[in-house]
């Protein structure tokens, strides 16, 4: 019979797809995977190997760590990493009271012209920062708060994305928990603490890894406030090495520079990877 | 109930005085600035009050190339990363070995920092005098002449930028499409199945209309992501943009505002304004575009 044949035909039609289908997705790995890995072999390459390559080479025989020497040595990459810890830390801690606390309010507390107040909250997010940048900029310079911490953190804290996300969560824990805790004499206060916080734990560490990430790769206010290098964060850093620093052509020094900042991001993500996409998804739009 | 009144606000005040510090006060002071004429910032004063700062952000020739740039970028990008995340999205969908692995992989461009890997992308196209980088050596085997993709000729740095931009923007738009995907009913494909339904036909009358309002959701986020390129620009170009013909629109009002050509926060407010306005009529295009084709 020819159902046989047909059959037959119907597998090898659907085995031909497949095999398209996952060299596609193979070729789009390879293309996000290809500037990671150019990096890191890069940054294992030495000056004098890399400089004598006229067709770059795809591996290195002779790899050097002596690049990540050069990175920390040849110009203050250890700086802008304690630099940007500080802020980030900073940032976030600051950033969790301030959301957790607006949270609360919004979805435990009763009181009036509440959905009136939320609203409002809401459509902040529609304000796009470049807009309000400007007058932060003067206000910042006026209040003499350029080149230091608190400059580069008070700016960057307000976030009513998480907010949002925070109070959905709270919104979720049943009532009859705040009642009991309420017939118990908890206050406010304590029952945040010791009930919601630790039931809506999962959002909380989303909101915090989201806002690590943000903080870690901003760029444009940390630009405009500083411009002192001792208040470089690494992206400032970076640009200043790829314009000043090693000369322009030790291109493996600059390399290791960029995997230094770019590794503990990266571990951050393999950790937290379900909430980090988990997060993005529910409307973390980047910037 | 008064006392409770007190205590909301009081859990509140924090995250008001934040916004309203730094993001409703701004708000309303871009506005003034935009319209103050002659504004000084050493002493803080101007002569009047009038349109004058928009006539000259318009007139200026640094703003149109920004502004070309930016409209090139936007017309480039956009299609082509919907278009190519579609693509992956339905692929990697239906797939079920290794789906976890790619979808970590593809996400990863999110999480790094913009200047550092466009630092990458720079060495990957630049022709320097000892080499001529790996991407000319790759397109020399098809016989194509090396070209300096870095300070070379507008065309081959415009392709960088949105080649870059693509890549940076992919893993936002693969994630959301593949939970869109993915939330689609079983019940429908296995209908069509019924029916012996084409692929293809299936993809077109049912897939497409379930997922459209998160592809038109991507096209807006799109849009206005690509509207706001900056960062992308620095990483490859080096800050001095206006030097590099390779401004955008972002980095005209940070230009205006600090840098070679700084110090006129009236200028870069009515910079920002004209972005703004530009970046609202194109969502209320969209939205009114996306009114008679999302089919629910």
């Amino acid at each position: 019979m020819d159902y046989e044949k047909i059959e037959k035909a119907a597998r090898n039609r659907k085995r031909a797809l497949n095999t398209v289908i996952y060299i596609l997705l193979a070729v789009w790995a390879l293309v996000v995977l290809f500037p990671f890995y150019w990096m890191i072999l890069t940054s294992l390459k030495s000056y004098a190997a890399y400089n004598s390559e006229w067709v770059p080479q795809l591996i290195t025989f002779s790899p050097t760590l002596q690049n990540y020497v050069d990175a920390f040595t040849a110009v203050p990459l250890g700086g802008y990493f304690v630099n940007t810890l500080i802020f980030t830390l900073a940032t976030t801690a600051i950033m969790l009271v301030v959301t957790v606390l607006a949270a609360f309010a919004f979805s435990r507390l009763e009181f009036k012209g509440k959905n009136l107040v939320f609203t409002l909250f809401l459509s902040l997010m529609m304000i796009p920062s470049e807009l309000v940048v400007i007058t932060n900029y003067v206000t910042i310079t006026d209040l003499d708060m350029r080149n230091t911490f608190l400059g580069l953190i008070l700016p960057s804290v307000a976030s009513v994305f998480y907010i949002y996300l925070l109070k959905e969560n709270f919104s979720q824990i049943p009532d009859e928990l705040y009642y009991a805790a309420k017939v118990d004499g908890t206050s406010d206060l304590r029952y945040l603490l010791k009930v919601m916080l630790p039931i809506c734990k999962p959002t909380v560490i989303t909101v915090t890894v989201l806002k690590v990430i943000e903080c870690w790769n901003s760029y444009v206010w940390p630009r405009l406030v500083t411009d002192d290098q001792a208040y470089f964060l690494v992206s400032n850093g970076i640009q200043e090495i790829r314009e000043n620093g090693f000369g322009r052509e030790n291109i493996p020094a600059m390399m290791a520079a960029v995997v230094v900042i770019s590794v503990p991001l990266i571990v951050l993500f393999l950790i937290f990877r379900k909430k980090i996409m988990a997060g993005v998804s529910r409307g973390g739009m980047k910037g | 109930m008064k006392n409770n009144n007190l205590k909301a606000w009081l859990y509140l005040l924090p995250a008001v005085l934040f916004l309203g510090f730094f993001l409703v006060y701004p708000l309303i002071d871009v506005l003034i600035y935009s319209f103050e004429e002659g504004y000084n910032y050493a002493s803080q004063t101007y002569f009047g009050v009038g349109s004058y700062n928009f006539s000259y952000v318009l007139h200026d020739p640094y703003f149109l190339q920004a502004l070309k740039n930016t409209f090139i970028l936007v017309i480039i990008t956009v299609p082509v990363s919907t278009a190519l995340s579609m693509l992956i999205s339905v692929a990697l969908s239906s797939i079920q070995k290794l789906r976890n692995l790619f979808q970590t992989v593809y996400f990863l461009p999110y999480v790094t920092n913009t200047l550092a890997v466009g630092l990458v992308f720079m060495i990957l196209f630049k022709q320097t005098p000892y080499s001529d980088g790996l991407v000319n050596t790759v397109l020399s085997w098809f016989g194509i002449s090396a070209i300096d993709f870095i300070s070379g000729p507008y065309w081959a740095k415009m392709l960088v930028l949105c080649i870059y931009t693509v890549w940076v923007v992919m893993p936002f738009k693969i994630l959301i499409l593949t939970g869109s995907l993915a939330s689609v009913d079983e019940i429908y494909y296995n209908a069509a199945k019924v029916d012996g339904t084409s692929k293809w036909r299936i993809f077109r009358k049912i897939t497409l209309p379930m997922i459209s309002p998160t592809v038109f959701y991507l096209i807006i986020t799109g849009f206005i992501g690509a509207f706001k390129a900056y960062s992308d620009a620095v990483a490859l170009f080096g800050t001095d943009l206006n030097a590099a013909e390779m401004n955008t629109i972002v980095g005209y009002i940070y230009d205006m505002l600090y840098g070679t050509s700084g110090g006129y926060p009236s200028y870069a407010s009515a910079a920002a304004i004209i972005l703004f306005v530009i970046v609202l009529t194109i969502t209320c295009i969209n939205l009114l575009v996306s009114k008679k084709h999302v089919h629910y």
